[in-house]
């Protein structure tokens, strides 16, 4: 018998957008409010977890050709980057810089080297969690 | 405030990173990491020239003020350690492209040593004792890879039974931290120290000393926590075995020799009395393991047991004697571990067995093979010229100092269980009929993992012979290990 997911397709191609936008908006407000990296990680990978469940494995594969252990690598480096860029400017590993910066869209900005950390950190969460879903996933 | 002492630590972290690219590439693989290594070991060398010259160098993460951020501290006795890790991973990784198979080196294998090695060197150079936490998972992660790579039946068995040790004995020092920091309400080693000092160690921190006791030595497997090395050890491949051999239970000896000496030093007779029966009953234990077994891979592994109760004693005697030994043993043990497994590594590979009783002969058609191995042996043991005499000489004569005569008569005597041990594998496999030989020798292989051997056994030669020209680092170390104020001078004032 043949099972017809109409619904749950659909629904899951909006609220994709949805929980991603909302990953988007934690990772974000992290400074101020509470969020940041970790759980945007997190949820945006619930949010391809959610497109896998609808969907399959390799359709998601197709939508998405990501290899997930270069997602971790990078974010590590960029993370490793942010942390030791102040080596070079001669300031103790780990120091963050952050400026108000005027941006046409946004006024006055205040721009933090932590966000670039909080990058890492997000990317090498999405990395690991897609990595062990996909792995266990696709094991026979 | 001077960045460079991170450098051993970052450098191998990075080119962690940059492994986990091209996995299938062997070439690729095995220079990036041989390049990382060797940038590392130049980097730790100038840092220990660094260290003599300008005293312990301190760096606090981001700007901060001291007791605020995480401090990262080397010593002289760290950045001894952090050296001879860096070399000792070296050898392992140049015998382990040999031995270790190409499977598992296209499975993220470099990259695991790299982050086990980024863990261990976090440890031994961290001011903070939750960051020091941090590091022991960075390095326990690692080796969770490295025990399970390759999935044969019995490292599943054993991996499972080593996490599930790990995990608990984990959990074990977040609650030691919480206690700690419920107390004294600071997490900066230096600033515990200071403040521990001036409560003056009351029954509570007592408790959390033999709290501490318990967490690192389920990591150094001291007796009766360490039930669970023999069988874990025995499971993976020989290069791992050796990087486990050489470097993990040592990491935890450090950490018992830092809290002992840095934080809990005001009830002596308490702690450090524990500790001293405690290292007597672990060398009993390891000794009567050692002689049991005719397996040579256990029997090397019951000398961990031993050499951690040896180090210590020294820790336990509490003077700048002992101190300074139990730092020359602990680099020796490291150094001839690594040789001893990397040697039993190449026996196994010859013969195809791990039973004593089925090898014999070996003498007659691998001569250098077995002289190299009784140099070793003898250097365990600690016969003069070779590098296990000054260590366990100065541990003794501490022991004395301190008024323990009968144990460290003990101590002199555990020596000749170590070479009777190391001698029967040498009686047995070198000596007599031929034994038993495998098929699949191939001398180019054999070549491979002769030569990073020989190298790693010569250092330890020379590390006995150029005890002159080692000295006066060690006694730099062992200054800041018996006198905390040294430690937190340059922490707290040092640090700007």
């Amino acid at each position: 018998m043949k099972v017809n997911n109409v619904i749950l397709q659909f629904t899951a191609k909006i609220v994709f957008f949805i929980i991603f936008f909302f990953a988007v908006n934690i990772f974000f407000a992290g400074h101020y409010t509470p969020g940041g990296g970790f759980v945007g990680g997190l949820v945006t990978a619930s949010a391809i977890v959610l497109l896998i469940i609808a969907f399959d494995l390799n359709t998601v594969q197709k939508l998405l050709p990501i290899n997930y252990i270069f997602v971790v690598a990078v974010g590590l480096i960029l993370s490793l980057g942010t942390a030791s860029f102040s080596m070079f400017v001669g300031q103790p590993f780990f120091t963050h810089f952050f400026d108000y910066f005027y941006l046409p869209l946004f006024g006055k900005t205040s721009l933090h080297t932590a966000a670039l950390f909080d990058l890492g950190v997000y990317l090498v969460v999405v990395g690991v969690t897609m990595t062990i879903i996909q792995t266990i996933g696709e094991d026979e | 405030m001077s960045n460079f002492l991170l450098l051993p630590i970052i450098i191998p972290f990075f080119f962690g990173m940059i492994l986990m690219f091209g996995q299938k590439q062997l070439k690729y693989q095995r220079i990036t990491t041989l390049l990382g290594l060797i940038i590392s070991i130049i980097c730790a060398f100038v840092l220990i020239v660094d260290v003599y010259e300008n005293g312990p160098q301190t760096v606090t993460f981001g700007s901060w003020p001291v007791p605020f951020g995480i401090t990262m501290v080397s010593d002289m006795v760290s950045a001894l350690l952090v050296l001879t890790t860096l070399v000792l991973t070296f050898f392992i990784v140049w015998y382990g492209f040999g031995s270790i198979g190409k499977e598992r080196e296209r499975f993220f294998f470099y990259p695991g040593v790299m982050f086990i090695v980024t863990g261990v060197n976090g440890a031994f150079t961290t001011g903070d004792i939750f960051n020091l936490f941090v590091f022991f998972e960075v390095l326990l992660m690692a080796s969770y890879l490295l025990i399970v790579l390759g999935g044969e039946k019995a490292q599943l068995r054993e991996s499972i039974k080593y996490i599930l040790i790990n995990v608990i004995s984990s959990a074990l020092f977040v609650i030691t931290v919480a206690y700690l920091y419920s107390v004294i309400g600071t997490l900066n080693m230096a600033d515990i120290s200071v403040k521990i000092a001036e409560i003056n160690q009351p029954g509570i921190l007592t408790v959390i000393a033999i709290l501490f006791l318990l967490v690192f030595g389920m990591k150094a497997a001291i007796f009766p926590l360490y039930f669970w090395l023999p069988s874990a050890y025995a499971a993976p491949p020989i290069p791992v075995l050796a990087l486990f051999g050489a470097l993990l239970t040592k990491v935890g000896v450090y950490a018992i020799m830092r809290t002992y000496t840095l934080f809990f030093t005001h009830d002596l007779s308490y702690t450090h009395e524990l500790l001293l029966v405690l290292a007597i009953i672990t060398i009993v234990a390891g000794s009567i393991g050692a002689l049991a077994h005719f397996d040579v891979k256990q029997i090397i592994i019951y000398n961990i047991v031993i050499a951690v109760g040896v180090i210590l004693y020294g820790v336990a005697q509490m003077n700048e004697v002992a101190l300074e030994g139990a730092v020359f043993y602990l680099i020796h043990d490291m150094i001839i571990k690594a040789a001893l497994f990397m040697l039993i590594g190449i026996v196994i590979y010859v013969t195809g067995t791990t039973n004593l009783r089925k090898m014999g002969g070996l003498m007659k058609k691998y001569p250098a093979l077995g002289w190299f191995y009784l140099i070793a042996a003898l250097g365990l043991a600690g016969v003069p010229p070779l590098s296990g005499f000054i260590g366990k000489l100065l541990i003794v004569q501490g022991g004395f100092q301190a008024g323990n005569n009968w144990t460290s008569i003990f101590i002199l005597a555990s020596s000749l269980v170590v070479l009777l041990s190391v001698i029967r594998i040498f009686i047995y496999a070198f000596w007599g009929e031929q034994g038993q030989l495998s098929n699949e020798m191939n001398k180019t292989t054999y070549n491979h993992l002769f030569v990073p051997t020989i190298l790693l056994v010569l250092l330890s030669i020379l590390y006995g012979v150029g005890t002159e020209i080692i000295m006066p680092f060690m006694d730099e170390a062992s200054k800041v290990l018996s006198d905390p104020s040294v430690y937190n001078d340059a922490v707290l004032k040092g640090g700007e």
